[in-house]
């Protein structure tokens, strides 16, 4: 598709209203995880809308484009994002998380069109992308598969087991993009376990890689371009993110990694996403 | 019972994963860096394309075959039984039994036959810790005959499986064109004085014991549970009414093992008393298999003793 600027702003747009989505859905669950959902909402936006080849008609479309939402808890965005791209009805995300409705609280790839792989469990969704890159590859359809890590969650071990994975088949259709929003449950990335250098880490491990502003889909647009182009090696976007982007007394703030807004601060959220 | 044809059910998983390579092109293997051992190098050599070394690494390993199954592929993973589901169990949980993916998990080197390694190679929980899981099958063939028949079924059946494997050679007990059934157990004899339910080495034992008890005039039945979930109720419900003493022997602690499927049913739907033969409660340690299955009591002589009291 051809990228103007009025493409940009529709995405946008369309960023904007996923984010009033998240919140509407952790709203009416009074649970949730808003902060690591809002900061992804552009990265998602942008594969959806722009990059994947796929088609909410048939989810289960085997010559698809995969996306494996590893640090699941996100899922608020994942839901918004696909409810946007019509894979499910938008009414079902006020069902979010709840007991009659099948937006489960993380990622459950039986029950809900266009998740194409349940995970919640850290660490483990970057093993399962690389299975299906290499199944891709085994029957040389070619499809993509993106895999969206969180910085914190690339503290477990399985992760680099998988990089090793991802790099030893040269898995050059595996696009790994790390949401580094800086901030875990217990404070920074850097305090909670000393992790930095995320970049050197994954070239190390044999990934090209890529800086971008995870917030700005015009630069996510040229990133996920460039990264198509790499042959051989996989790719790893590290998307520098705003924890709980869009909502002003949400950003930045560690606090607001797994909490419902109150009415009150519902309605606050909702006016900085209209403004 | 064929003394003479004797064989690892983890060399006959390895014969079988090399026709089902070229019976089924969905079917990969993925091994942790102990092909030797697992024994799928043969396949590894023939089907190089489907051959997935994943380093030592289970848990990237079993993530990694629940992907390869979402496209539609077949994966077999391997390791030693305690690697596969106790370092990768969270991997087995959530990766694979929650979302119901079709993964064989092939576990080889369970219990205390793997011998001189000792305790740390031991597993001795495993049928515990996976017959708990929701979706997962679980299963524990007694000889190459039953191995060759579980692993081409269960590429058949759609979603997942473990399959509890041993390193130590063991008897042929089934003829080649015996037919088996899943949920369904095999039962040997009529013998009423009592049942004995074995599960993979420790079949052969039982049976052992059921030719010496006959000489004795003591007539019992041996149940060889393979099928650990689904289990078959049914023969347990009508060994417990039909025969005087109900005894089980497994490779495996007694918490949560065969002995504890059978008498979660026995409780639910025929209270009777059921002596259980297996590991209490300890760590296994170094021995060579035939010694440390008389040390645990998992021989025949041990068995025939129980049968006795």
């Amino acid at each position: 598709m051809k990228i103007t600027d009025e493409t940009i702003k529709d995405l946008e747009k369309k960023a904007n209203s996923i984010r009033k989505s998240i919140v509407e859905e952790v709203y009416s669950a009074q649970s949730g995880h808003p902060g690591g959902a809002l900061s992804i909402a552009d990265i998602l936006t942008t594969l959806y809308f722009c990059q994947m080849n796929i088609n909410p008609q048939n989810p289960t479309d085997e010559n698809r484009d995969r996306l494996v939402l590893s640090k699941g808890h996100a899922c608020a965005a994942l839901y918004a994002t696909l409810a946007e791209r019509g894979y499910f009805d938008k009414s079902l995300l006020k069902d979010f998380r709840k007991i009659d409705g099948i937006l489960q609280g993380h990622p459950d790839m039986k029950h809900i069109p266009g998740v194409d792989m349940s995970t919640g469990s850290l660490g483990q969704g970057l093993s399962a992308a690389n299975g299906m890159a290499i199944a891709s590859k085994l029957d040389s359809k070619g499809y993509r598969v993106y895999c969206i890590l969180g910085d914190g969650e690339i503290e477990e071990g399985q992760v680099w087991e998988a990089c090793m994975t991802s790099s030893k088949y040269k898995l050059d259709n595996l696009c790994v993009i790390v949401d580094n929003n800086s901030l875990q449950i217990d404070g920074t990335i850097e305090d909670v376990a000393g992790l930095n250098n995320i970049e050197e880490k994954f070239r190390s491990f044999g990934f090209e890689t890529f800086n971008v502003d995870g917030n700005n889909i015009d630069e996510l647009i040229t990133i996920f371009e460039k990264a198509k182009t790499v042959k051989e090696k996989p790719t790893a976007i590290i998307a520098k993110t705003v924890k709980g982007k869009g909502v002003s007394f949400m950003e930045n703030q560690v606090g607001w990694h797994g909490k419902a807004p109150n009415e009150e601060e519902y309605k606050t959220a909702m006016a900085d996403l209209e403004a | 019972m064929n003394f003479e044809n004797k064989k690892a059910t983890r060399e006959a998983y390895g014969e079988v994963l090399k026709e089902l390579g070229k019976e089924n092109e969905k079917v990969v293997v993925l091994d942790a860096d102990l092909s030797n051992a697992t024994k799928t190098g043969g396949f590894a050599k023939e089907f190089p394309d489907r051959f997935f070394n994943m380093g030592i690494a289970e848990q990237d390993m079993v993530s990694t075959a629940a992907g390869l199954s979402t496209c539609g592929k077949i994966p077999f993973a391997s390791s030693f039984a305690v690697f596969l589901t106790g370092r990768a169990y969270d991997q087995v949980r959530n990766s694979v039994a929650y979302p119901n993916l079709n993964v064989k998990l092939c576990g080889t080197h369970a219990g205390v036959t793997v011998g001189e390694d000792g305790a740390t190679h031991q597993m001795l929980e495993d049928i515990s810790i996976t017959r708990t899981l929701p979706n997962l099958k679980v299963f524990c063939p007694a000889d190459e005959i039953e191995t060759r028949w579980l692993i081409k079924e269960i590429a058949k059946i759609e979603g997942p499986c473990y399959v509890r494997l041993g390193r130590s050679k063991v008897p042929q007990i089934y003829d080649e064109n015996e037919s088996f059934e899943i949920g369904k157990f095999k039962v040997f004899g009529e013998g009423t004085d009592a049942t004995i339910f074995a599960s993979g080495v420790t079949v052969s034992e039982a049976l052992i014991a059921k030719d010496e008890l006959e000489k004795e005039g003591i007539n019992v039945r041996v149940v060889d549970v393979c099928s650990i979930k689904p289990l078959d109720e049914e023969t347990i419900l009508k060994c417990a009414k039909e025969t005087k003493k109900l005894i089980s022997v497994e490779d495996h602690m007694v918490t949560g093992g065969i002995g504890s499927a059978i008498a979660e049913v026995l409780t639910d739907k025929y209270p009777t008393k059921l002596t259980r033969i297996g590991i209490n409660d300890t760590f296994g340690k170094s021995g060579k298999a035939g010694e440390l299955v008389k040390y645990y009591g998992l021989d025949s002589t041990n068995i025939i003793k129980t049968v006795k009291e």
